[in-house]
């Protein structure tokens, strides 16, 4: 008995509504889609969903701002999330910061980094 | 005492509008470009923006607030933009002549060939004072909370209710969420969302947060803190539904995203024409106000759902306003609102221009598979359109030399 799954598409503001109809894991036809990347994004959604994190982590002598900006370089799985914050809540990052500096690495079992996303100056 | 000096452009205001119409006047060949911003470093709002989402148009990547605004910033720089921060502007008039405080340089008057606006804007807080109740602590915009969070380092409370489903809020609900605060529910007095369906997804499906429709709170409870508020259903005239019991939810946290107003009270000494739809000021397809000389761009104009495309609009408005094209040919098409359109900018398009044209629209209610006409002349096909979304139309110049003279209707039919 094939079953059908709904997921909007968040590769682009249009927001293309996505049909997933499979068996179980196996996905038998995706439907909804404007382009390749929605077509993508369903498949993926279904099988491994990845999302970007971005949380902020404790900056020590920075020059204007308390807290730093961070990304993990990669999409991580979206169970891994509250696992990497967790990981970063109690860290403490000294300035000077670069953007694109590793604040944390291999934040996630796949060996995902976290890394910086702003320029911070000493104060 | 007060200096004089003169630029060709100056731009007010530093934020992702004001740095790509710098940038814009710089590639449209203007010599002395100069950027005032009332922070300690331009950028504007997208520091505390650190979400990703940013640049998908524009860079074809996806990059955070703080990412897309260093980028901005150096290639700004680059281009020999004169980056004026802690600087506030206190006057403009319609004869261009910007006035300006700082600390480093004290009063200065500037005489200036263009002057382009990206004032921003700032948020909503009326429904706030509308809502009954005391006046506790813990009731604040969900962009204060944003700072507060992501730049300052302090978290607003330990249980929160957000009002309105725009981007900021949804956005907050997510980034309270992952720094422990708990987020009982987000309460929209419209039956469809404010915010894009992405941030839906991913700020709220992923964390389970529930989105409460066509509901408002009623009253905010609570002495010197908030203790909890009152939600209750509104019927489709947006007014409680009569006889409906609301429900008290205990919390000591009040987050409003309930939109954004332009700012505009120093658009205003130029003596410029608004716009009631937008709340912005009425522009040609030049981005030229309809005071000569003077530009807008970004959310000063109209409120936008994406900086992708304020980057892309405040170009437009920089390199003109260089003056890189010869003279100001006025334009000869006037856009005029038809059923479904809730705004439109520009307000007035030109159809001897051998570029194309960018239109960003709004339409009223949500709809699926519809079309959007230009009078009879230019139609396009929409499968999906929401209100909190903006549909960006681009019209061909082959197509604009089309259009007749004079009136044209935007419409939307089934
Ligand atoms: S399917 Fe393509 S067009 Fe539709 S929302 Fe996804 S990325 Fe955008």
């Amino acid at each position: 008995m094939s079953e059908v799954t709904n997921y909007l598409c968040i590769g682009c503001p249009i927001g293309c509504r996505l049909t997933v109809e499979h068996e179980g894991e196996q996905i038998k036809d995706i439907t909804g889609f404007a382009c390749r990347r929605g077509r993508d994004f369903a498949e993926k959604e279904h099988t491994d969903p990845r999302r970007v994190v971005t949380t902020t982590v404790t900056l020590a002598g920075g020059q204007n701002i308390a807290r730093l900006p961070v990304k993990s370089e990669k999409p991580v799985r979206k169970s891994e999330v509250p696992v990497i914050c967790q990981k970063l809540q109690n860290m403490v990052v000294q300035a000077p910061v670069r953007i694109g500096q590793v604040v944390l690495p291999g934040a996630t079992s796949d060996g995902i980094n976290v890394v910086a996303t702003r320029h911070v100056a000493t104060s | 005492m007060q200096t004089t000096c003169a630029c060709d452009v100056a731009v007010v205001g530093g934020g992702p509008a004001g740095l790509a119409a710098a940038l814009g006047a710089k590639e449209g060949g203007a010599a002395r470009v100069v950027l005032f911003d009332r922070e300690k470093e331009a950028g504007g709002i997208l520091w505390q923006c650190i979400h990703a989402g940013f640049g998908l148009h524009h860079f074809k990547e996806e990059l955070t607030g703080p990412e897309y605004a260093q980028r901005f910033l150096d290639q700004a720089r680059a281009a020999g933009v004169e980056i004026m921060t802690e600087t506030f502007v206190l006057g403009i008039d319609a004869d261009r002549r910007v006035r300006t405080l700082s600390p480093a340089h004290g009063m200065q008057v500037w005489e200036c060939k263009a002057v382009v606006l990206a004032m921003g804007a700032r948020e909503r807080t009326r429904p706030a004072i509308h809502t009954p109740g005391t006046r506790p602590a813990g009731v604040m915009t969900a962009g204060l909370a944003q700072k507060l969070v992501n730049i300052m380092g302090f978290l607003p409370g330990r249980r929160a209710v957000i009002l309105g489903s725009g981007d900021i809020g949804l956005i907050m609900a997510r980034r309270l969420t992952l720094e422990g605060v708990e987020v009982e529910g987000v309460y929209e007095i419209m039956p469809h969302p404010g915010g894009l369906n992405r941030n839906i997804v991913q700020c709220l499906h992923d964390y389970d947060i529930p989105l409460h429709l066509s509901t408002t709170v009623s009253w905010v409870h609570g002495r010197d803190r908030v203790e909890g508020v009152t939600v209750t259903p509104v019927d489709s005239r947006l007014q409680p539904v009569p006889g409906a019991k609301g429900r008290f939810i205990s919390c000591d946290t009040l987050l409003l995203a309930v939109g954004l107003i332009p700012e505009n009270e120093l658009s205003l000494q130029t003596g410029l024409a608004l716009d009631p739809a937008t709340g912005g000021p009425v522009v040609s397809s030049t981005m030229e106000t309809t005071v000569p000389g003077i530009y807008a761009c970004g959310n000063v104009l109209h409120i936008h759902d994406l900086v992708d495309y304020v980057t892309e609009e405040a170009m437009v408005a920089g390199w003109y306003a260089a003056g890189a094209v010869d003279g100001r040919r006025p334009d000869t098409i006037r856009l005029v609102r038809g059923p479904g359109i809730a705004s439109c900018v520009p307000h007035t398009l030109s159809n001897r221009v051998e570029r194309e044209q960018v239109i960003y629209l709004r339409v009223r209610q949500p709809m699926e598979n519809c079309r959007l006409h230009f009078g009879e002349v230019f139609e396009r096909r929409l499968r999906y359109a929401f209100p909190a979304e903006t549909v960006r139309v681009t019209i061909k110049p082959e197509v604009l030399a089309e259009f007749p003279d004079g009136d044209l209707t935007v419409y939307l039919s089934e």
